[in-house]
């Protein structure tokens, strides 16, 4: 199997340049705030996600972590793809990364959901690589449904 | 090598003992197998070893000729299998120079192993009329060190736990050496059993054991080594260490998983409480009551990995018949070869002693910042398959700073051509992350 397809230059460019790091307080003091932190317990890697939100919308998703390439750059692309998002939507594009991520390498992304999200598509198949890429996306989802967001996704599209 | 000569009568350097690389590689069949388009490059041998075709025989013949359960039949095939599961014991039994064969237990893994001890110490302290040696209570101590794999510490964690006994440990210098000064406090008259790794399975470091050994029967305590790596490695006798008991286990010594080795000295043993309950550990069982067989049976309750003892026999006489001395000399002359050719990578850094003295071929570095899991993800697309992790022994990570480490093996099957593609892999990795 060629390592390219898992080292997207896309992944690559998350993790050497990441967008929206760093946990950052609510801008409405009205917001529900919350977070999560996840650890990958076979190798260290570990997020902490944190969401603010009026229930509806996401008003930001931040991050902050450490570990490999794979866990970082997923962390970016997920703060990306969903701050600022309405919560529904939201939970969709969640819905159809956990997809991706659990079909081993048989899912053909579509790019109008999961945006850069689509170059983790090699990653799913790598068994031992897909829990780096999921970890941020569990402790968002933790940190969601802790800022009282109801984590089930309503509107399923694309 | 060098050019100095050694006047005559002294022992020369091709004096050292030696065997042919490549014809013991032709025994391990899954050497020649290829790893994503590239030849296999296994360094992860502490992890696990290969098998032999000399022991995968063995195991086979086992199952196809003499399958049966041990210690319970009167019949041919029962036999047989007593006398190849017993055999192995004896084998294993001289492999570490053991006065008895019935000082050598079989157990799952190393894990199993000690955590035998340690809830026959928790036995023994519920058990007034218990041997004082086994019995743990609030005030009492149990030492171990930083440098532990998680099979060396959570066992001796929940000992303490239930016992109200304190646990406190050895730590490690910046080199990655025990830190023995604070010996004579850490090991003292509270101090029940001091358990402590042989060669540390993240650091490569071979611990200097004798004046702990000397410490622990000045306070009357008890010691446990953890030779998981070492046994497989290097020559062990257990006389001549003088421990209470060691720990090792088969798959890392060209066994099949599934079989591990608690040695003990017989009279402790035999002052132990057994742990597991059940069939073959007992002497006579009534309804109100039962009483025990004496070791190492007694720690062997229910059908045991019978095939695998054997191929753990198997797997000793392969090893004695290549050398101990000179496979811990192959090994030494590829550490050196590998911290001289891994010193040449730029940002790499190594964890544990950087001289090949006191320490065995195990070794654990950081690349750059470079994530562990990626350094092993772009080897492992060259066929280069290395471990990356904590290593099980968490702790030492923690106390490095780091969370993770990349880490490459050796054995007795490696070559240097091997760490040659490893060093050629790095130089890969930096591309890609550059
Ligand atoms: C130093 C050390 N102790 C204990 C163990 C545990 O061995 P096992 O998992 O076979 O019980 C290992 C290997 O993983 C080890 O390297």
């Amino acid at each position: 199997m060629q390592v390219d397809q898992l080292y997207q230059e896309i992944i690559l460019d998350h993790y050497k340049h990441p967008h929206g790091r760093g946990l950052r307080d609510a801008d409405d003091p009205a917001a529900s705030v919350a977070e999560a932190h996840h650890v990958n317990p076979t190798c260290g890697d570990e997020v902490t996600v944190r969401v603010a939100t009026d229930g509806a919308v996401l008003h930001d998703v931040s991050y902050d972590g450490y570990g490999c390439s794979i866990s970082q750059a997923s962390a970016s692309v997920l703060h990306e793809l969903l701050a600022g998002r309405p919560a529904a939507e939201a939970f969709a594009v969640h819905a159809a990364f956990v997809e991706l991520m659990s079909g081993r390498g048989e899912v053909t992304p579509d790019e109008e959901v999961l945006g850069d999200g689509v170059a983790f598509a090699g990653v799913a198949r790598y068994p031992a690589r897909v829990k780096c890429a999921l970890l941020p996306w569990m402790a968002f989802k933790d940190a969601a449904a802790r800022a009282g967001v109801d984590t089930s996704p309503t509107e399923v599209q694309g | 090598m060098t050019t100095i000569a050694i006047p005559p009568g002294m022992p020369q350097y091709g004096d050292v003992p030696s065997y042919d690389v490549a014809a013991v590689r032709a025994d391990f069949p899954i050497l020649d197998r290829k790893v994503n388009g590239h030849p296999l490059v296994y360094l992860d041998s502490a992890n696990t070893s290969h098998k032999p075709r000399q022991v995968l025989d063995v195991l086979r013949e086992h199952y196809e000729w003499r399958n049966a359960n041990v210690s319970r039949s009167v019949h041919t095939l029962g036999t047989e299998a007593t006398e190849a599961y017993e055999g192995a014991r004896a084998k294993v039994a001289a492999f570490i120079n053991a006065p008895s064969p019935d000082e050598v237990v079989f157990t799952k893994n190393s894990t199993e192993a000690i955590n035998i001890v340690a809830y026959a110490f928790s036995n023994a302290s519920l058990r007034p009329d218990a041997d004082p040696r086994f019995r743990l209570g609030p005030g009492d101590e149990v030492v171990i060190s930083e440098m532990e794999h998680h099979s060396n510490i959570v066992p001796w964690q929940l000992l303490c736990e239930r016992t109200g006994a304190t646990l406190r440990w050895f730590p490690v210098t910046d080199h990655g050496r025990l830190d023995e000064s604070g010996l004579t406090d850490l090991v003292n008259e509270r101090t029940k059993i001091v358990s402590l790794v042989h060669m540390s399975n993240i650091l490569g470091t071979v611990n200097a054991t004798s004046r702990i050994t000397q410490r622990v029967r000045e306070v009357g305590a008890l010691l446990l080594l953890d030779c998981s790596q070492s046994v497989p490695h290097m020559p062990m006798d257990v006389v001549d260490y003088d421990p209470d008991f060691i720990v090792f286990t088969g798959h890392k010594m060209c066994a099949p998983s599934g079989i591990g080795v608690l040695w003990g000295r017989a009279e402790l043993l035999a002052a132990m409480p057994p742990v597991l309950g059940g069939g073959s550990m007992i002497e006579t069982v009534a309804m109100s009551g039962s009483t025990f067989a004496p070791p190492p049976t007694r720690f062997e309750a229910g059908t045991p990995p019978i095939a695998e003892a054997v191929a753990l026999g198997a797997a000793v006489d392969y090893l004695s018949g290549v050398g101990m001395r000179a496979i811990q000399w192959h090994e030494k002359q590829l550490t050196a070869y590998a911290l001289d050719a891994l010193a040449t990578v730029p940002g790499l850094r190594i964890f544990g002693p950087n001289v090949p003295v006191g320490r065995g071929g195990t070794i654990s570095f950081a690349l750059g910042d470079i994530h562990p899991h990626d350094v092993g993800q772009v080897l492992d697309s060259l066929g280069v398959q290395v471990r990356v992790g904590h290593h099980c022994a968490r702790p030492v990570c923690t106390r490095f700073g780091v969370p993770a480490m990349t880490r490459a093996s050796f054995y007795l099957y490696t070559t240097t051509e091997e760490i040659d593609a490893l060093v050629a892999g790095l130089e890969q990795v930096r591309k890609v992350f550059a």
